[in-house]
Formats: structure tokens, C-alpha cells, sequence
């Protein structure tokens, strides 16, 4: 699905790099702990995650995740956002807690 | 690109947890503008990442140098922290010393080090309690 449809499934806001939301991403991985991330993601696209610092940007970077979904109506500030912007990420915030945004985004046709 | 050389040393702030990884970043980065595949970037950036994460939270930070070659980069990673107690529990996957701080801010699960060396085609690590502890990766392309 395009980033701009897996935002309005979880009724999102994509809060920077909007010009690449037309961008296809397949697969997603959730979890706060970043150091799990690091451990297990394959070629997932898309992290969802409540944590907000940036070592969210840095660890999606690592990663060539190319959009951060941002859960619990939790802001990154303008830090987070900067980097995530100069590296091409797009961050997805959602009022949704995390299960329910993986739910949603799996039944939309996300892969693990 | 044979013959090609790069030699890039980084100073990792032990004091600001935001600014780790961004050694990594840019060595990154470099090996993207030299044209190196992907998957060999990613388990650079990943075991690199890792260690810098490392030196931040537990040595009050360290120095990276790191050597670009046509085949390969070396990786060498050095504090003067504490040390570590026990190499062979810190190198079990789960294993982790890391405070609840830490592990508020995403990180301290103890996969660091297991990591380092699952993507490292080389790994060697020196400790010395007291002293500091030393990081040496080989990761080969291709």
C-alpha cells in the first residue's frame, strides 16, 4: 500500500516528507524497543513504535526503514522530525495505540 | 574503486544520548556514495550502531576508527569505561547490565554485542575491568 493509505487507515497524519507518501511499502514491525528492532527486522518498510527520540530516525536508518509510524498521539518534536526529514523518513503520527494500528494496517494488507 | 582507501575516526560523546549513531550515519553514508550494496551497508551500519549505542550507555563514550577498503571495512571501537565483568554472559543474546533508564529510551535488551557479531565477519573484543574495553569487526562486501 502507498504510505498516504496506510495513513488514512489508521487515521494518521503524516507530519513530514509528505511528497513521498505516494511511496509502496509491504511489511511493517512493531515494538518500542529499539534494540529488538536492530535484532529482528528483515526488510521490513515501516516501524511502528510509542517511543520518541531520535534514536528512532537513527534506528530506522540503519535499517532503511523508510516510514516511521509514531502511535499512542505521542508528538515527536522538532529534533526527531528534522532528522527524520534530512534522511528521507516519513513519520506517520496516529491518536491509535499500537495494537490496533498493527491490526489495522495486517488486515489492510501489511505483511510481518 | 580497487586501491581505494578511506580512514575516518570519530569521537563518540559519552554525555549525549541523541547524538548516538551518527558515526554511523556517516560512515553510512560514505559507503552509499562509494557504491557498495545495500545488504553489506546495512550490516555495517547494524554492527556499528550497536557499538556506539554500547559506548554511550555503559563507557561514557569512546572512539570509533574506521577503514574503508575496496573488499572491506575495519571497524575499531574503543573506550576507557568500566569494563566488562564477564565476556561470556555479556555475549548471551538477552544478557544485559544496561540500567532501566536505558532500557526507557528503547535500548539495554542485550542484543547489542550477540548482534555485533552475528553481522560482523570478524569479531574480536578485549576487555578489562577498570580499564576499557576494545571492539574489533571485519565486515567483507559481497
Amino acid at each position: 500500500m502507498k504510505i498516504s493509505e496506510l495513513s488514512a487507515y489508521i487515521d494518521g497524519t503524516i507530519v513530514c516528507n509528505a511528497h513521498k507518501a505516494d511511496k509502496e511499502v509491504y511489511s511493517a514491525f512493531s515494538s518500542d524497543m529499539m534494540s529488538d528492532v536492530l535484532a529482528f527486522v528483515m526488510d521490513q518498510g515501516v516501524l511502528i513504535t510509542g517511543l520518541i527520540n531520535p534514536q528512532i530516525v537513527r534506528t530506522a536508518l540503519m535499517m532503511d526503514i523508510e516510514c516511521i509510524v509514531v502511535v499512542r498521539g505521542k508528538t515527536p518534536n522538532n529534533d526527531i522530525i528534522s532528522l527524520a526529514e534530512a534522511n528521507g523518513i516519513v513519520v506517520v503520527t496516529t491518536k491509535k495505540n499500537m495494537f490496533e494500528t498493527s491490526g489495522r494496517l495486517y488486515s489492510a494488507g501489511l505483511k510481518a | 574503486m580497487v586501491g581505494q582507501f578511506i580512514h575516518q575516526e570519530y569521537l563518540v560523546a559519552g554525555n549525549n544520548f541523541n547524538s548516538a549513531g551518527s558515526a554511523s550515519e556517516a560512515v553510512k553514508s560514505t559507503l552509499k556514495k562509494m557504491g557498495v550494496a545495500s545488504a553489506d551497508i546495512r550490516r555495517v551500519a547494524i554492527a556499528m550502531y550497536e557499538g556506539e549505542i554500547n559506548m554511550v550507555i555503559h563507557a561514557g563514550g569512546g572512539v570509533a576508527v574506521v577503514d574503508i577498503y575496496y573488499d572491506k571495512v575495519n571497524i575499531v571501537l574503543s573506550d576507557k569505561g568500566g569494563g566488562i565483568e564477564d565476556l561470556e554472559k555479556a555475549m548471551q543474546p538477552g544478557f544485559s547490565t544496561a540500567p532501566e533508564a536505558v532500557q526507557r529510551l528503547g535500548f539495554g535488551a542485550g542484543m547489542g554485542l550477540p548482534n555485533m557479531k552475528k553481522y560482523a565477519d570478524k569479531f574480536d573484543i578485549q576487555s578489562e575491568v577498570g580499564v576499557g574495553t576494545t571492539v574489533r569487526m571485519t565486515i567483507f562486501f559481497g
